[in-house]
């Protein structure tokens, strides 16, 4: 079963790894990603940030990814969450937790999650900064990483 | 035909509207036509959909590439690339 989830609260990612690992007995491994703000990019402070998306779109992007992974890898349960709206340095920011029977398929279909939501997900950040605020630029070492899936 | 057209992030600041119904000319039928059409409009449309800056498009919500075809009543989305995560 997948959850996906675009919130402007935080979560606890330690409810959500339980939550996946009590909802199949099948479960053996369950890998989690935490992303995190940080108080610097691209050699700026950055103070907040503020997250857009694209309602609807976003939801439909984060299932076909999820679903593209559960094609290669064993899924028995997924959690990605996604927060949008004002964050600051060390605020969570996103969340993937893939529950399988053994942990390679964990491992790999987590990172797979990952790396497509970087690309292919609807979102994207504007920094403040001390020097004003920005967009910030798609990086061209996460179309490489996405890449190598292929 | 009429269809429904949504900006954001840079985009939507740029050109300063997050989204608009309009009235395609006949001879746009395709996602790359209606970006040449914006395009036509100059001004902030002109340079922030160039065909030089990596902007993104969707039709009901897929990314999918310029070739794609339109139809009356589509949901059409213009974005920068995507920085999430």
């Amino acid at each position: 079963m997948t959850t996906i989830r675009i919130q402007q609260e935080d979560f606890d990612a330690g409810r959500e790894i339980a939550a996946v690992r009590a909802k199949n007995p099948k479960v053996g491994a369950v890998a989690s990603f935490t992303g995190v703000v940080r108080d610097v990019n691209d050699g700026a402070g950055v103070v907040t940030m503020t997250l857009e998306h694209y309602p609807g779109m976003t939801e439909k992007a984060l299932e076909e990814i999820v679903n593209q992974a559960a094609g290669r890898w064993e899924v028995l349960e997924c959690t990605v969450i996604h927060r949008v709206g004002k964050l600051e340095p060390t605020d969570q920011i996103v969340f993937v937790a893939v529950a399988s029977g053994h942990r390679g398929d964990a491992f790999a279909a987590c990172e797979f999650i990952m790396d497509y939501l970087k690309t292919r997900a609807p979102f994207w950040k504007k920094e403040e900064t001390a020097q004003g605020a920005r967009w910030v630029e798609a990086r061209e070492s996460d179309d490489t990483a996405a890449g190598r899936w292929k | 035909m009429r269809v429904k057209i949504l900006y954001f992030a840079s985009l939507r600041e740029q050109v300063g509207r997050a989204f608009e119904e309009i009235e395609l000319p006949v001879n746009v039928v395709t996602l790359g036509e209606l970006r040449t059409h914006l395009i036509d409009r100059g001004g902030a449309w002109k340079t922030s959909l160039a065909e030089t800056r990596p902007v993104r498009m969707a039709v009901n919500q897929d990314m999918v590439p310029a070739t794609a075809a339109i139809k009356a009543g589509d949901e059409i989305a213009f974005f920068p690339p995507v920085t999430g995560g």
